[in-house]
């Protein structure tokens, strides 16, 4: 009885020391970083943050998921520091008093099986392949077998990019929607007649990629825009507003050389 | 004397609150769901919900009708039944009552190991060797489709439908069996005409467990059913009630994020009434 009486008392005591810990943490923060915006930028923003965090432990950073137009609209009210969106700013958005400023750039690729003849497609073509307007490989020099079309669920970023670069909105006509990019890969990897998209960054040598208008993805080809399917990753600010010292801190940070290699981990293409 | 009736009631109290705890996740879960549920049902309306046959909710437009995932989780569920519940129950009588004690310790180990493998295995393997296997053998584009989620969930079922039957065929008295072939019934007449109705109340409890497992499963089926919300068809893509909350919960807000919970509820629903029914069967084996 004696004996579990001292270890309760043990343990109390061990946890009143950390509960002196955090209190006087909590008095030393000195800022915070919010962000509101596009979901395909979660990745990007989230290894951002973490990396800026572990150097900044003073300075709480927080990012909302919720969508390029309300990321831009939350920063036009005031209710974030930094917008994120994954579309360049519209010309009445920049009329507002927004600036942006690109973080980098996300190249999506149109993979095939590695046994699919078909080496290249204009964008044309793979919007009518979507669409179900072309539904047979032999069409656009293929064999003659069904397109089998594999994308994304509803809400992914990279369906939503896929499919506003294209044209395609609410009109494909997926065979398959999986939840990650892996999955796609696997499947058109393992289905002959399969074509799908996914992040530049995560495709190998286990599919093939075609190449649009005849221009192959590369950092390059995204850097320079001639790679069709890309959009940018914007941050957005208002023009007349000056940042608080934090979100200055880290809006210094995430376009600085050191955090290149952060972005290009997580996927996207980081501006030269 | 008194310090050992004081930690004879501390120790009560302790395990009340150990077992307190499972009842609160459950009232937690119910309570939650309900509340976090029903707000986008209100808003979309019952009706609309349950029986629109159109799923798009980052359109435009977004729409909302679940009754293509509801029909595929009936469906899917069903035909692993009708696959799964004849395999299981004949494996289990031949183990229970015909087979060689070295042969019923082997194929136990054998269904006790598939029990334990995890799902995503059954989807990756499912992906990789029935998806494929499915298109080749029906000659279709793909195979990623209902009958291959079916085919899944039926050996995933198998392991419970085998146990439970086992169980319950076990533990017939012997006098019954010993009777029955004492009157100069063949031993397949006395499993089928004695042994059999005898345990039919477990029998039924493995059929339910199996419906459970089924109809909750969401990993396996998302990675072989090709996860579109069409209405449900045999070599269709399809997406289940399970799979519908899984696969857009990652990026899904506003009144998306709110539906999926909405789906979340009528599956909830969906398995208390499997409990109930459980339930059921298992207090009739108790009274019999």
């Amino acid at each position: 009885m004696k004996k579990i009486i001292s270890l309760i008392l043990v343990a109390v005591m061990a946890l009143g020391i950390f509960t002196g810990c955090g209190s006087t943490e909590s008095e030393t923060v000195s800022g915070t970083v919010s962000t509101d915006g596009s979901t395909s930028m979660e990745k990007v923003i989230g290894s951002l943050g973490e990396a800026f965090g572990n150097d900044n432990p003073d300075i709480t950073f927080t990012y909302n998921p919720t969508g390029s137009s309300s990321g831009i609209q939350a920063v036009s009210e005031g209710r974030c520091d930094i917008g994120l969106s994954s579309r360049a700013l519209k010309d009445e958005e920049k009329e507002q008093g927004l600036e942006e400023t690109v973080l980098a750039y996300d190249g999506i690729a149109v993979i095939v099986n590695n046994e699919n003849p078909v080496e290249d497609l204009t964008l044309e073509q793979i919007a009518d392949i979507y669409t179900g307007k072309i539904t047979n490989w032999s069409e656009v020099g293929g064999d003659d077998a069904e397109i089998v079309l594999i994308g994304r669920e509803a809400g992914s970023g990279t369906r939503d990019g896929f499919e506003s670069i294209t044209g395609t909105e609410e009109a494909c006509q997926y065979r398959q929607e999986l939840t990650s990019t892996g999955d796609v890969i696997t499947t058109v990897e393992s289905n002959a007649n399969a074509i799908g998209y996914a992040s530049l960054a995560s495709v190998s040598d286990s599919v093939k990629v075609v190449t649009v208008d005849g221009i192959a993805p590369s950092e390059e080809t995204v850097l320079d825009g001639s790679y069709k399917i890309q959009r940018p990753f914007v941050l957005v600010t208002k023009a007349d507003t000056a940042l608080s010292e934090a979100a200055q801190k880290f809006f210094d940070y995430i376009t600085s050389e050191d955090a290149k290699s952060i972005i290009s981990e997580a996927g996207a293409v980081p501006v030269q | 004397m008194k310090s050992k009736a004081l930690l004879e009631k501390t120790i009560h109290g302790i395990f009340l609150i150990l077992g307190l705890i499972t009842v609160g996740c459950v009232l937690l879960i119910t309570v939650y769901l309900v509340i976090a549920g029903v707000p986008a049902i209100r808003e979309i309306g019952l009706v609309p919900f349950l029986s629109g046959s159109k799923w798009n909710p980052t359109g435009a437009e977004p729409v909302y009708g679940i009754l293509p995932f509801i029909l595929t989780s009936i469906y899917g569920t069903a035909g692993a039944i009708i696959i799964g519940v004849p395999v299981g129950f004949f494996t289990s009588v031949y183990l229970s009552k015909l087979a060689g004690k070295k042969v019923k310790a082997v194929v136990e180990s054998a269904v006790s190991l598939l029990a334990g493998i995890p799902s995503v295995v059954y989807g990756l393997v499912g992906m990789l060797v029935l998806v494929p296997g499915v298109a080749k053998i029906f000659h279709l584009a793909d195979g990623a489709s209902l009958f291959a989620a079916i085919i899944v969930l039926a050996i995933m079922i198998l392991p419970s439908i085998i146990k439970v039957s086992i169980t319950s065929l076990d533990a017939v008295p012997k006098e019954y069996e010993d009777a029955s072939l004492a009157l100069g019934a063949t031993k397949i007449e006395t499993c089928f005409r004695v042994s059999v109705p005898a345990a039919k109340s477990g029998i039924a409890t493995a059929v339910v467990l199996g419906v459970g497992r089924a109809i909750g499963e969401a990993m396996a089926v998302m990675m072989v059913s090709g996860n579109v919300p069409n209405m449900p068809s045999i070599f269709e893509s399809v997406r289940f009630l399970t799979t519908a909350v899984a696969s857009e919960m990652s990026y899904a807000d506003g009144l998306q994020r709110q539906a999926l919970f909405s789906i979340a509820l009528v599956l909830f629903l969906f398995i208390m009434l499997i409990n109930a029914v459980l339930n059921y069967f298992v207090k009739g084996r108790k009274e019999a």
